[in-house]
């Protein structure tokens, strides 16, 4: 078999490929309209880490109304403006629109696109073993979508009415009714309309990644040889096509009925003593649109992070990952469950509470292939061969916190205890350390680990333990007394609780948590630094600096258009085989055929090795 | 690398091994089936809303022949939907579903010219599947009309002597029945005819093409398959549409 006639072939199954046509691309096309993955996914990147940036700053500021209430916040003034009253504290409607914008920004904007949308786009073509996206045009209009969305939400946060406030689920009545809060005037439309764009880019991105999972995948790429990382983006695409349109949905009906005249989800409401027109709609019709995708977006944001850490610690374990298949299989259960326990968030919504019992259920079960998922972790570094690079410790962390956070999930999915827990800051703890704090460290193994590919530099080492440490120890420190907190009946989304004396009492520890939050931001700052640096100033990289066995390491250090200067690799084998017993070397990449390792081979591999069908161009870029 | 190829024969290799495309279609049409999926939640949660609010209202009860609308039940829709252009001056006064009747017809009509003009892709007939996509869009353009025309009926209303009663229907009241029956019929049609004109409007694009021959050109009527299958879920949407809101 000749090169030509593989180049054909491809030509046939890709017809959009560009080979290593290396013709130089102006400025606008490289690095503003690209249709390259591994631009947008740096596109995705750095905007996901801007809206970081303000989405943990504006937690830090209403950690400073917690922790410190009734103290002079003037010095803030230059920032915010207006919203810092003339005795120096915030606005109590402005605290409430922070709070909204902190979760809508932190759930959609960064753990979505900024997690889903860098490395579905950096590694699913680099992985499966393909030239781009199946539609790169598709995949740009994905990030424009994004950018816009983006755009709206970011001039929202500057109306003279403050951006949405009733709070990262909008709601209704809260979320129509102007007349009840200020942000739920332009703020909330401003907020409707970035949406509606964002849903855009979901869906787009989604559709091209499945599409490039079942299409592009090179020679050998069966599913059963996938790493778990393209699995992950893969269900994780699945999930958001089909949660993301019932949003859809729910947002138009909210629009329509706040600008409208619609009553869907409106009924007898009175506003100072005034009854409005509406009736006839129902508010709890919303949360039942919303939840269902709300829920499955909690897993939308935890299993791409769960991917890079399955492929991160196999790496760094140098072992083979524990329960491959049992990985597969409990994501495709967590997928399949995410989609009826919606109702576990409206327990005490005045649901029935047989229905209540019906999906605590179903809910306690999803501890199930969640339990499996972090036993084989731990079996996976158990007598592993562990090297400690700061991705490998930032997935060793994500695992602390989705089974620190996920413990306390059994007791939220309870439906009697529900009826204490509710709305408290034991919610908060709970799901800002197994979904946020859990999905962000896998952002950042994700960012630390591929960096080297992305840019083809590596991030300083001792920069990256020193980011690692404060941040792990800071989540901790600051949502581990949040479960104390919740306890003591302290509700989410109260400005203050000085009013009450049986809450200050925990008054000290609300300043503690907001010290701890203060610190822990204040280090995510070393890791911009370190980030921005090493782009254009760190140490050159190598190839293959983790030793790593998936196909993007058989690329150039730089990958261009196309990422394969030669032909695609064929796959011949796993992304596991880490000390395989036999072997010299403790790792063997994918592409190498099991023809030319009989030494490491098992019998049945013995038999498989017999009828490979090995092109001799395989590997253009062997890297040993 | 020393090259110890042996033949395998191809048939017995796993068609989801990879370098294939498993499922014998293009990532085009994958993209169009993993979209109209997704478009098919969105109508679903609609409806589900339709539902909820409907069964939230009380129904008539007793006999048909006592019906009047009445803000506080849903209504019979046999008396909402029961003119045709000319029915009064023809002397008809009650038609139930005999103008959506024939508009639903039309629809399914324009999804069996679609079928042919695919069919004729295959052939790679150009000839035939501008007649047929023509046929098409026609169909499309006759659906949206009577649509159109239904709409402005429901808006102006029924007439009735007392001045007291509100006349027709808009998003916030209606004289048929609680207000979000109108506010449902305008969002769930409209939402549905808002795609039949995307589909009329991609139907043309293509039609557009293969009479220029681009797609000839191009070697593959793939096009009309795909625009035919967003063309396909429209029709079945609107069999649930019609359902929900004519016969149930």
């Amino acid at each position: 078999m000749s090169i030509t006639d593989i180049q054909l072939e491809e030509n046939l199954a890709h017809h959009d490929d560009h080979h290593d046509d290396h013709h130089e691309q102006s400025f606008i096309s490289k690095y503003i309209f690209s249709t390259d993955h591994k631009m947008i996914a740096k596109q995705f990147l750095i905007t996901g880490i801007m809206w970081a940036v303000i989405g943990g700053g504006l937690s830090i500021i209403f950690r400073l109304q917690l922790g410190f209430p009734g103290a002079d916040l003037s010095w803030l003034k230059p920032i915010l403006g207006e919203w810092i009253d003339a005795e120096g504290s915030i606005d109590p409607e402005f605290y409430l629109a922070l709070v909204t914008m902190h979760g809508t920004i932190m759930v959609f904007f960064v753990l979505t696109a900024g997690l889903s949308g860098t490395f579905s786009n950096f590694l699913i073509p680099l992985q499966i073993g393909a030239r781009d996206m199946a539609s790169g045009f598709m995949n740009m209009l994905s990030y424009w979508m994004f950018f816009l969305s983006s755009a709206i939400m970011f001039i929202s946060l500057f109306l003279e009415t403050g951006p949405a406030a009733g709070g990262w689920t909008v709601y209704p009545p809260l979320s129509i009714l102007s007349d009840a809060i200020q942000g739920s005037g332009g703020g909330m439309t401003l907020w409707l309309v970035s949406m509606v764009f964002f849903i855009a880019s979901t869906l787009l991105g989604g559709i091209n990644y499945i599409a490039t999972v079942i299409n592009m995948r090179t020679k050998g790429m069966s599913f059963s040889r996938l790493p778990l990382t393209v699995w992950a983006f893969f269900i994780t695409a699945v999930i958001g096509l089909l949660s993301f349109p019932v949003l859809v949905a729910a947002a138009l009906l909210l629009v329509f009925d706040r600008s409208f005249g619609t009553s869907f989800y409106l009924s007898e409401i009175f506003i100072g003593g005034e009854a409005l027109p509406n009736i006839g709609g129902s508010p709890i019709l919303y949360q039942h649109l919303f939840w269902f995708l709300g829920h499955p977006e909690v897993y939308i944001v935890i299993l791409p992070a769960l991917g890079i850490t399955s492929e991160i610690i196999a790496t760094n374990s140098r072992k083979p990952i524990f329960g491959y298949r049992a990985m597969i299989g409990s994501m495709l259960a967590i997928a399949f469950l995410s989609f009826i326990v919606w109702a576990h968030h409206m327990f005490v919504s005045g649901l029935n509470p047989f229905l209540g019992s019906i999906f605590m259920f179903l809910t306690l079960i999803i501890a199930v292939p969640s339990a499996v998922k972090a036993f084989n972790y731990i079996t996976t570094l158990w007598r592993g061969n562990i090297v400690f690079t700061p991705a490998m410790l930032f997935s060793i962390g994500l695992v602390s916190f989705f089974i620190s956070g996920g413990l306390t999930g059994i007791f939220l999915g309870n439906s009697a205890l529900d009826i204490n827990l509710h709305d408290t800051y034991f919610v908060v703890a709970h799901f800002h350390l197994v979904m946020g704090s859990a999905s962000f460290f896998g952002l950042m193994a994700g960012v630390y680990h591929w960096f080297p590919k992305m840019f083809g530099r590596m991030m300083d080492k001792t920069m990256g333990y020193i980011h690692f440490w404060l941040t792990f120890v800071g989540v901790y420190l600051v949502f581990f007394p949040l479960h104390y907190i919740g306890i003591a009946g302290f509700p989410r989304r109260y400005y203050a609780f000085t009013n009450f004396d049986a809450f200050s009492t925990f008054g000290d520890l609300n300043t503690f948590v907001s010290i701890a939050a203060i610190v822990t931001f204040a280090a995510q700052f070393l890791f911009l630094f370190n980030f921005f640096n090493s782009i254009f100033r760190g140490r050159k990289a190598p190839e293959n600096p983790w030793n790593s066995n998936t196909l993007e390491w058989t690329t150039p250090r730089n990958p261009g258009h196309g990422n394969w200067p030669g032909p695609i690799p064929t796959v011949y084998r796993w992304a596991y085989d880490y000390s395989k017993p036999g072997s010299d070397s403790d790792f063997i990449p994918q592409h190498i055929p099991l023809s030319q390792t009989p030494e490491s081979n098992f019998p049945h591999e013995e038999e498989l090795a017999k009828s490979e069908v090995i092109s001799e161009d395989n590997g253009a870029h062997e890297s040993h | 690398m020393a090259s110890t190829a042996v033949v395998v024969d191809d048939k017995d290799e796993n068609i989801w091994g990879g370098g294939t495309e498993p499922m014998k279609s293009s990532y085009g049409k994958l993209m169009m089936w993993f979209f109209l999926l997704s478009d098919a939640f969105t109508f679903s949660a609609l409806l589900i809303t339709y539902g909820l609010i409907r069964f939230k209202s009380p129904a008539f009860e007793g006999d048909v022949a006592d019906f009047a609308f009445s803000p506080d039940r849903w209504p019979l829709p046999d008396f909402v939907f029961n003119a045709f252009p000319g029915s009064h001056a023809l002397g008809v006064d009650h038609a139930p579903l005999v103008f959506v009747g024939i508009m639903t017809f039309v629809l399914i009509l324009s999804s069996v010219t679609m079928v042919l003009a695919v069919e004729a892709g295959h052939r790679m007939d150009r000839k035939a599947v501008e007649k047929w996509m023509l046929w098409t869009i026609l169909g499309g353009f006759t659906f949206l009309g009577c649509q159109a025309w239904e709409w402005s009926h429901f808006i102006e209303g029924i007439h009735v002597d007392d001045l007291n009663i509100f006349q027709g229907a808009n998003l916030s009241q209606n004289q048929y029945g609680p207000p979000n029956f109108a506010a449902l019929f305008f969002f769930i049609t409209g939402f549905h005819g808002f795609h039949v004109f995307s589909g009329v409007v991609l139907n043309f694009i293509i039609f557009y093409q293969t009479t220029v021959g681009i797609l000839e050109r191009r070697g593959t009527y793939e096009m009309v398959e795909k625009v035919g299958l967003y063309w396909h879920f429209v029709d079945l949407v609107w069999v649930f549409v019609f359902t929900f809101f004519y016969l149930v």
